[in-house]
């Protein structure tokens, strides 16, 4: 005879399994995070430093379940501590395993920075696990990561129209995205105009390879001093795209963006910001 | 070039073990034949047919329109020529750099004598920067024993329009700025006034953006006024007469301008991209939104976020 108790079990065990099955059924494809790419990079980036790996209390990556269009996936790094007081995050690190160079970015920051978030946007050829490792500067690491399929389609992570990438190569589109207030994080975009590509490919007809130029490092000052440096490649999409915070103070009355390729091109870009009070 | 002479081996080995069944094919006007492929993924159940593509029959030969997206969809395209004609195949178009749309073009490399392979001038370098993501696809999506094969075009067609003569009849093929893709071209047969459009129009299946969405607005109406009397779609089915025709551009623009306003609307906002794909839904009445409209959203982000 089924006791209430028991009977109470049963179906709190079949609402149990009934999660884990939703789980499980999303996950069907998600291999091991322990890749033969990562247990290199972790190696060479990082040594035998130890990770905290996917707590979420330090960073969060945000990463849609599939890339939409495999030359534009939107990625954003996501602080879960504020830029102030005795811990904040200087430097955060994202990684593809899959893609033909992992280190797709590392991004210094400080508390000028206003908070660590970053969001940016990457090419994806394969179904990859994609990792966002920062370091706070009591010098620890905290990794978060998701698993991102690829694109269906024909959707290639080559840019779409290769003339008008080059007809517009260096313009920088700068631009605030909220409101200016003292000691607020700001949101900011900085846009270059780039075909950030890897020379990779060889034209079947010609049979040349098509020269590398991408953009390789990008610095936002605010005040003078360094916010937000990057040491980027063609892993990110073209017409790089950042969003990032900074923190205005009374006397800031200007952000500058340098932005250097490849080729050693440099361009660069001054947003004045409005007034701001004390 | 050694990607052409894997080519004719490959092709050489599979047409001597197993001889293609012609593929359906409809003759929507005398001597323009058309074979409407699935509105589907390739998937290695329909082995890359879903796409559409033609053949047009002059007095001295036969030039090929498209050709699906597979080796196999090609060979079922050469057995379905071979059923309906005798002549020699001098030209094989591809409207763009799709794969499902060139990967038949594997069956054709070994005619004798060879066609011209005509493309987009822009075509080799497109190619060229997505060959490797293409081969990838093709082997998750057809199977590993179906590795696709592509063949470098012969002829390349650029800003200035170019003539196929196959006897008695002219077959008009022009090249496009950017819309659908960097590198798309249609053929007009103008013994039928058929248009055979590539991907440039959709119909049923949803459009997909991989060029400019300005850039294919702009052209619309240009395309428009050239299908005279009927419109081979890249994927879905044929419109003839005038009012199917200009419904059918219409459809498509009516898309194409609700995707442009909506992202403009929210960059007005200052949306990011990640949020503009969540809210952004598919109108209804297409097919296969749920594979294509948020990489729509994508890919119009990316571009009118350049605007002004």
């Amino acid at each position: 005879m089924t006791s209430p108790r028991s009977l109470l079990r049963a179906v709190l065990v079949g609402i149990v399994s009934l999660m884990l099955g939703t789980s499980l059924a999303i996950a069907a494809d998600e291999p091991s995070p322990d890749t033969e790419q990562w247990a290199g990079l972790r190696q060479y980036l990082f040594a035998n430093r130890p990770i905290a790996d996917n707590v979420g209390d330090v960073v969060d990556l945000d990463a849609p379940f599939r890339a939409e269009d495999a030359s534009v996936v939107p990625i954003g790094l996501k602080a879960k501590i504020d830029q102030s007081g005795g811990r904040y995050i200087r430097k955060l690190w994202l990684v593809v395993d899959k893609n033909p160079t992992p280190v797709a970015a590392s991004f210094e920051l400080t508390p000028e920075s206003g908070r660590a978030d970053v969001e940016t946007r990457i090419r994806l050829e394969e179904y990859t696990w994609v990792r966002v490792i920062a370091e706070t500067s009591d010098g620890q690491l905290h990794m978060a990561r998701k698993y991102v399929r690829a694109a269906g389609g024909c959707s290639a992570p080559a840019g779409k129209d290769n003339e008008a990438a080059l007809a517009r190569l260096g313009k920088i589109k700068f631009k605030l995205e909220g409101e200016v207030e003292t000691g607020k994080p700001t949101l900011a975009q900085m846009m270059v105009s780039h075909p950030n590509n890897s020379g990779m490919q060889m034209d079947q007809v010609t049979r040349l390879f098509v020269p590398p130029q991408y953009v390789r490092h990008v610095e936002v000052a605010y005040g003078g001093k360094v916010i937000l440096s990057a040491d980027v490649d063609f892993s990110i999409s073209e017409n790089p795209n950042f969003r990032f915070y900074f923190m205005p103070k009374a006397g800031g009355s200007e952000l500058t963006a340098k932005v250097v390729d490849s080729k050693d091109l440099t361009f660069s870009s001054t947003l004045s910001l409005p007034k701001v009070g004390i | 070039m050694p990607a052409l002479v894997l080519t004719l081996a490959l092709t050489g080995a599979s047409g001597s073990t197993r001889a293609a069944d012609p593929a359906p094919v409809n003759e929507v006007a005398p001597g323009v034949f058309v074979h409407t492929g699935q509105i589907a993924e390739a998937t290695r159940d329909n082995d890359g047919d879903t796409s559409n593509w033609g053949f047009v029959v002059g007095e001295r030969c036969i030039a090929v329109i498209d050709s699906g997206g597979s080796t196999a969809t090609g060979e079922a395209l050469l057995a379905a020529i071979r059923s309906q004609s005798p002549l020699p195949v001098c030209a094989v178009i591809s409207t763009h750099v799709h794969p499902d749309h060139i990967l038949g073009n594997a069956a054709l490399a070994s005619l004798k004598p060879a066609p011209e392979f005509v493309a987009s001038q822009r075509l080799p370098a497109a190619l060229a920067a997505r060959q490797s993501t293409y081969t990838a696809l093709a082997l998750r999506q057809l199977g590993a024993d179906r590795a696709p094969v592509f063949v470098a075009p012969t002829s390349l067609v650029g800003a200035q329009t170019v003539q196929i003569n196959l006897g008695n009849r002219d077959l008009t093929v022009r090249s496009w700025p950017t819309a659908h893709t960097d590198n798309d071209l249609t053929v007009s047969d103008e013994t039928s006034g058929t248009l055979f459009a590539g991907d440039l129009l959709f119909v049923d299946h949803i459009p997909v953006l991989d060029g400019s969405l300005t850039g294919w607005l702009a052209q619309i109406p240009t395309l428009r006024a050239l299908s005279a009397t009927r419109v081979v779609p890249g994927h879905g089915g044929v419109a003839s007469g005038a009012a199917a025709v200009a419904a059918a551009w219409d459809r498509e623009h009516a898309y194409l301008l609700d995707l442009r306003d909506r992202v403009r609307a929210s960059l007005r906002i200052g949306t990011a991209l990640a949020r503009a794909v969540d809210t952004l839904t598919a109108p209804a009445g297409w097919q296969l939104t749920e594979l294509y409209h948020r990489r729509n959203v994508t890919a119009a982000y990316a571009e009118l976020e350049w605007e002004d």
